[in-house]
């Protein structure tokens, strides 16, 4: 077990924890930018999927897991992002400048539903975000000289000072370098200010507010930061989909992202990774399980939602710190190993208390 | 003129049915604090279910919706008294995922049984009235009628039985409600048995309008915004928040395009949000520390 004796205050809200924990992450980066060397097209192919899944993932853990802001809307914001770099590539914009569109946008209208929604709380906020995906969907399907509505739009190869990045290896880089520049901004948006706010804005808004807490400016901003996280996951996303349909981005997506910071780990970086880690990975192993299964089961329609439904339900009321949360568990085992106590991590028993009549 | 009056008719008619499934949504937010985003599915379960009873077993219109309320009821019930008890206490959050999960895993498990191909719900009620003039079919009276007269039968429970008022406290204050010698988790679950026969009703009657298949889970998204309309937590609210989504869904589609139908319910929602966050029959306060 790590003792860390801190010298300064500024120890508080490093990057990194201690120089053990910075050179595992280098040496991680390390790994990841060696990775095309070893591995095979089809596995960096997922790979950059679930690095694309892990920005929108991080976004939405800025927004849920740390501001405390439930959005059933974040498939409508990488629908917008999507469809943003592929109109603006389209308009003959260069790659960069269209991705870097496509986040500008897709942030502006996550700050434009942002500003208002959030004067709801908790429970509104998720059906107004749940109104919006409806909404979003059907101006994609309706808007067909934008769109293409249901006949689909394919997305103009991207091109990067003469390389294509639609060969695997490049898009992996491109996937790669999103990633870790999301993950760091996010990191730094943490320990700033701005962090710490949102932190004590989920933790109780009547008491942050009376800290000095801007309630409606730092809602909107967290909002808008994850729509911008999500706007470039779906600028990302374009490029390995290759055709966009609105359907894509439906309910169906939203949930999934959802599912990513619920299973991940509500309230932390590390979940948010692991999340979209584990459904990005999620169809293989529906695809292995279903070998496994009798064919008249495994056969069935809805057999993937369904498991998706199943596993939300698993970990809600098994695990609700999500991987992370089993992971300290794994490590306070080790760490503490002889003397460790089963009721360490036991729930406290708890009455519902209202939050009607207040 | 009577082309247009029909379609206020019609939407009032489908309307009905939103208020149903806003009720109950209506009735397990007020007693115990959970929104259940499955609702739309537990009507689904209802349909399939009904349709099972009529079509595959051959019972009787009346009876077989008696079964199915039952059925559904159970379902209800053992949802809260196996899942959603182990909760109790948790944030909000977990609760809105649970139930959402849920109706995924009820959705899979409908189409797993009963197939992707739309279904034909037969009713006994054939034919149409004539009122003043406006052709009023036995489908959409049936509608309407079924509505008032279960919201009405769930006013009367809550405001004059016994079990009403235990569950209106148990709301108000768990533990001081236990305490009191009144069985909360029990209550609870009752519920949820209540709510799921009404949404087995609200099957029942849509299904001549919709057709039976997994799809009709999404009403209860639009019943959402019924609910949220009339107020969160209040029950003429459903009522009334139902009708108007009705209404408007049926007259965007009359007024600009009959695209709007699909979407006119959510849009109706993001600007109740924005405008009166707390619906327009319900009551709102400041949290204390």
């Amino acid at each position: 077990m790590r003792r860390i004796f801190k010298t300064h205050y500024n120890q508080d809200i490093d990057l990194f924890r201690d120089g053990i924990d910075r050179n595992i992450y280098c040496g991680l980066l390390v790994i990841l930018l060696l990775l095309p060397l070893s591995v095979g097209s089809f596995w960096l192919g997922e790979i950059s999927y679930a690095l694309i899944l892990s920005i929108t993932s991080v976004g939405l853990m800025l927004l849920t897991g740390f501001a405390g802001q439930v959005s059933i809307g974040h498939g409508a914001f990488v629908g917008i992002g999507a469809y943003a770099n592929a109109v603006l590539l389209t308009s003959g914009l260069p790659l960069p400048l269209s991705i870097i569109g496509a986040v500008v946008i897709s942030t502006l209208v996550g700050a434009l539903l942002g500003y208002p929604a959030l004067r709801l709380s908790g429970l509104y906020l998720a059906m107004a975000t749940l109104a919006f995906t409806f909404i979003v969907e059907h101006v994609f399907v309706h808007w067909e000289s934008m769109t293409g509505g249901f006949g689909g739009m394919s997305v103009p190869a991207g091109v990067i000072l003469n390389y294509s990045i639609m060969e695997g290896v490049s898009f992996y880089y491109l996937c790669l370098l999103s990633a870790v520049g999301a993950l760091l901004l996010a990191r730094n948006i943490l320990r700033s200010p701005t962090g710490r706010a949102f932190v004590s804005i989920r933790d109780s808004e009547v008491a942050a507010q009376s800290m000095g807490v801007n309630l409606a400016s730092k809602k909107t901003t967290a909002f808008a930061l994850s729509a911008g996280f999500a706007g470039l996951s779906g600028a990302l996303l374009a490029h390995r989909i290759g055709s966009l349909a609105p359907d894509a981005f439906g309910v169906l997506l939203s949930i999934q992202l959802l599912l990513m910071v619920v299973v991940g780990g509500l309230g932390s970086l590390h979940g948010a990774i692991f999340g979209a880690i584990f459904v990005s990975m999620l169809p293989q192993i529906i695809a292995v399980f279903r070998d496994t299964l009798p064919d008249s089961l495994a056969q069935q329609p809805g057999l993937e939602p369904g498991l998706f439904g199943a596993i939300l339900v698993a970990f809600v009321l098994f695990e609700p710190a999500g991987i992370n949360g089993r992971w300290q568990k794994v490590k306070a085992y080790f760490a503490h190993f002889p003397m460790h106590r089963k009721a360490t991590f036991r729930r406290q028993k708890n009455f519902t208390k209202s939050e009607r009549f207040r | 003129m009577h082309s247009l009056i029909s379609v206020i008719v019609s939407g009032v008619a489908v309307g009905c049915v939103y208020a149903l499934i806003a009720l109950g949504f209506t009735l397990i937010y007020k007693a115990t604090e959970v929104v259940n985003f499955a609702q739309g599915e537990l009507l689904m379960i209802g349909a399939f279910v009904a349709y099972s009873f009529i079509v595959l077993w051959g019972w009787g219109y009346w009876a077989a919706i008696a079964a199915t309320m039952i059925v559904v009821a159970v379902i209800g019930f053992l949802i809260d008294a196996v899942i959603l008890r182990r909760i109790i206490g948790q944030p909000q959050f977990s609760v809105v995922m649970l139930t959402i999960g849920l109706g995924f895993v009820l959705r899979a498990v409908g189409t797993m049984i009963w197939g992707t191909s739309s279904l034909v719900l037969p009713t006994p009620f054939a034919g149409a009235i004539n009122v003043g003039g406006v052709v009023v079919s036995s489908t959409t009276l049936s509608m309407m009628v079924g509505a008032v007269f279960l919201c009405g039968a769930v006013g009367m429970f809550f405001g004059l039985t016994r079990v009403g008022v235990a569950m209106q406290a148990a709301s108000q204050n768990q533990l001081a409600a236990y305490y009191m010698g009144v069985p909360v988790k029990l209550l609870f679950s009752l519920v949820w048995a209540i709510s799921g026969g009404i949404a087995a009703i609200a099957g029942v009657l849509i299904a001549p309008v919709t057709l039976v298949d997994s799809n009709l889970g999404f009403l209860g998204l639009k019943a959402f915004a019924a609910a949220v309309l009339g107020g969160f937590g209040s029950v003429p609210g459903a009522l009334v928040g139902g009708v108007l989504i009705g209404l408007l869904e049926q007259l965007s589609s009359w007024y600009v395009t009959a695209d709007m139908k699909d979407i006119a319910a959510y849009v109706a929602l993001l600007a109740v949000l924005f405008v009166r966050p707390q619906g327009l029959l319900g009551s709102v306060g400041r949290k204390k520390v």
